[in-house]
Formats: structure tokens, sequence, C-alpha cells
């Protein structure tokens, strides 16, 4: 493998190489999150910090840990800090790690987490590890925050609570999308933005199963 | 009775674990391809949430709650904040054991179910099921029920999506779209669909 920069690692991961994008990592817990950006925020900076604490610690104890248990000390160095973080929300965050419910504790399950712990950390030195894990937890966050941006604008005509586009049942005129505080819109948001990232970067594009031959127009008759 | 029957068609329908909280999204996407594959990891799921649920609820209710040591003389201790991690160390060890048991006895089914039982350690929908019982604080009948309801929902959306994408491989889709792309719109649709059973109250 070449040599590879810190700053790379670090901003490689948010368009090039996104988790949700490409990887198809860490979409399990995040979805239901983004219906505001308030809640969307938070869980962010919790992923972001699991991410780059994790990555840092399992690179620290890289060389120490046999193969066979890797998968359960990661998972340990994983549970633990996830437990910080939720002890901390529900000490100064109470309203929001309420609305978080279960999601904050299913950042252990979170593949993001994981997966760069196994793929990146055992194999590269503590520091680029942290960078990797906040580049990650970056790529993550723009993902979600864009959806959010979406699902709380024209669901609810506001941002962070803020109302913005004052809905009719006030007195306004914007007509609230509800589909967009439902789950299904979240995927379709993610499918679009896919569909975005991969237009403006073409290689990410995905090979066809079965090649199709061109339409040949004949004229009936 | 009634109880428990509508407590299961609310998991396994209203609330679906994979559509309508998301849950088991990685696994639910990467396996999705065919429907053979689709099926195994379907009732790997269903097997293992019927036997999680119910063991992490025992261990909740008679060790982690608040006051519940209050048998061994210590009503006062709270150990609540250590449930993520013991859930998880239930569930992992759970899988462990089943796939000695089934490599031993049913090498059949071992053979069939492999691969997946590793990865659904790592399937959100198992420790989301677990966190959720805890939230509503199910008895230990509700949490049996619940937990089997919870996987028999999860399999019935990737096998339906299997389905989808089998035939989705002939049509002819934009480019960027192409994959994962057009998979997320899928289960948009579907998701859609499943918003449906909302509407019905229990």
């Amino acid at each position: 493998m070449s040599e590879v920069t810190a700053k790379q690692v670090l901003f490689e991961p948010i368009f090039s190489n996104n988790p949700i994008g490409l990887q198809i990592l860490g979409i399990c817990s995040a979805l239901a999150v983004t219906t505001s950006m308030n809640v969307t925020i938070v869980m962010c900076l919790s992923v972001i910090a699991v991410t780059a604490f994790s990555n840092l610690a399992v690179s620290l104890v890289r060389t120490q840990i046999p193969g066979s248990i890797r998968i359960i000390v990661q998972m340990t160095i994983i549970a633990s800090l996830v437990i910080v973080v939720d002890q901390i929300l529900k000490a100064y965050a109470y309203e929001i790690s309420k609305q978080l419910s279960v999601f904050v504790g299913l950042i252990i399950t979170n593949c993001i987490v994981m997966g760069r712990a196994e793929g990146f950390a055992m194999k590269n030195g503590p520091w680029l590890s942290f960078l990797d894990g906040i580049g990650n937890g970056m790529g993550y966050s723009v993902m979600l925050l864009f959806v959010a941006f979406f699902r709380e604008l024209l669901g609810a005509g506001s941002l962070f609570g803020v109302t913005l586009l004052t809905p009719v049942n006030e007195g306004g005129w914007y007509i609230t999308n509800g589909l967009l505080l439902l789950p299904p819109s979240a995927f379709f948001i993610i499918g679009l933005a896919i569909w975005g990232l991969r237009a403006w970067m073409p290689e990410q594009v995905e090979e066809e199963d079965y090649k199709m031959s061109r339409h040949t127009h004949k004229e009936a008759f | 009775m009634e109880h428990y029957i509508s407590l299961l068609l609310k998991a396994i329908f209203i609330e679906n674990m994979a559509l309508a909280f998301f849950l088991g999204m990685c696994t639910f996407l990467a396996i999705s391809k065919k429907i053979e594959a689709a099926t195994g990891l379907g009732i790997a799921v269903v097997v293992v949430l019927t036997l999680t649920v119910p063991v992490n609820n025992l261990i909740y209710n008679n060790i982690l709650r608040e006051g519940a040591l209050s048998w061994a003389g210590l009503p006062d201790v709270d150990l609540s904040f250590l449930g993520l991690i013991t859930y998880i160390g239930v569930i992992a060890a759970i899988v462990q054991i089943m796939e000695m048991i089934l490599d031993k006895y049913i090498p059949a089914l071992y053979s069939a179910l492999g691969v997946f039982l590793p990865l659904i350690t790592v399937n959100c929908a198992i420790m989301g099921a677990a966190l959720f019982m805890v939230e509503r604080d199910y008895t230990f009948g509700e949490s049996v029920v619940y937990g089997f309801g919870a996987g028999v929902g999860w399999a019935l959306a990737i096998v339906a999506l299997a389905g989808i994408r089998e035939k989705l491989k002939y049509s002819d889709v934009p480019d960027g779209l192409r994959g994962l792309g057009i998979t997320f719109i899928t289960v948009g649709l579907m998701s859609l669909g499943f918003m449906s059973f909302s509407g019905i109250s229990l």
C-alpha cells in the first residue's frame, strides 16, 4: 500500500469514499434520527467521538490482541465508549437523549465504528487511525445532515426548530409535506443523494450485472 | 391472549424493524441480492431474536434494574448503566453457542446458515429489539412474543426486497442510480407500503 498522508485519511471519506454512499456502512441506526437538525447534530457528534476514540484505542492495543478474540475486544472498547456518551447525554442533554431513545445505544452495532476498527485501526498507527475515525464520522455526518436538512425544512418548515417557512395551520402559506417526516422519505432522499454523488463522481458507479443492449427503434407496420 | 396476538401483529407489521425503524439496514441491503440467501438470514434472525430478547429481559429485570438486587441485600444499587455492554455480550455469546449447537446436532442447518450467524451479532435489529424491550418495559411473556414478531417482520421484509431485486436485475436503471441507489428507492417504496399498516389500531 502506498504511503497515505494524514490529510487524505481525514478528508477522503467525506465525499470520495463516503461510508454511507459507497461503503454501505452505518445506515442502520441513523435514519430514524434525521427528522430534526438538533437531534441529528447530537447524533453526529456522538458517532464522530465514538469512531475516533474507538479507532485510537483499538490501534493502541492492536499488537497485543490475539487474532482470534479481536472482535470481542473491539466490541468491548466500543460498548464502553458508547456507555460514556450515553451517560454524558443523559446528564447534560436529557431532552435530546429522550428523543434519540434507543439509537444512542445502537451506535455499538453501527457498522461504521466496527468496520473502521477492523478495517483501518488494526493495520495503522494511533494518530492516523484517530484521524480516520474523525474523517469517517464526518462523512457519515455530512450525509445525515443533508437528509435532516431536507426533512426538517420541507416536512416541518423549520431548521433547528426555528420556523422559516410559516406553515398554513399557523396562518402562513407553506403547506407542510407530512411524508418527509415519515420513514420512507429518508430512503428516497439517500437514494437521490447517492445518484447525485455518483453523477458528480462517475467512477463510483457500480458495474451492471447484465449488460443491456441498446434499444432498437423499428417502425411498426 | 388477545394482548399477545395484537403485540405480535404490531411487531411484525406496524413497527416493522427494517422498514419503520431502519434497523439491520447494513445486512438488509448487503444480503438481499438472492432470495435463498435472504431466506437463510431471515430464519437465523428470527431464531436469534426469539432467544436473545427474553434472555436480556430476564437479566435486566433480575440484575440490572434499579432495586432488582434487593434479594442480595443491595436495594439501592442501580446497574442499568451497564445495560449496553451486557446486552451485546449476551447476544454475542448466544450466537456463538447457537453456532456450536447447530454444528454438532443439525449440520444441515448449520451449513445453510453458516456465514450469516456471525454477521448477526452486529445486526442492529437484534440489539435494537433488546433496547426497545427495555424502553417499553415488557414482561417476560411479552418479550418472547415481541422478539419472535420482530424477527418475523424483519425476515419478511428482507425476503420481499430480495424478490424485488432479483427482478430488478433485468431493468435498465440510470447509471448513477444503479445498485445501491435504486435499492434505497425500492426500500423507500416498500416502507411506504408498510406505512399503510400504521392505520390499524389494535
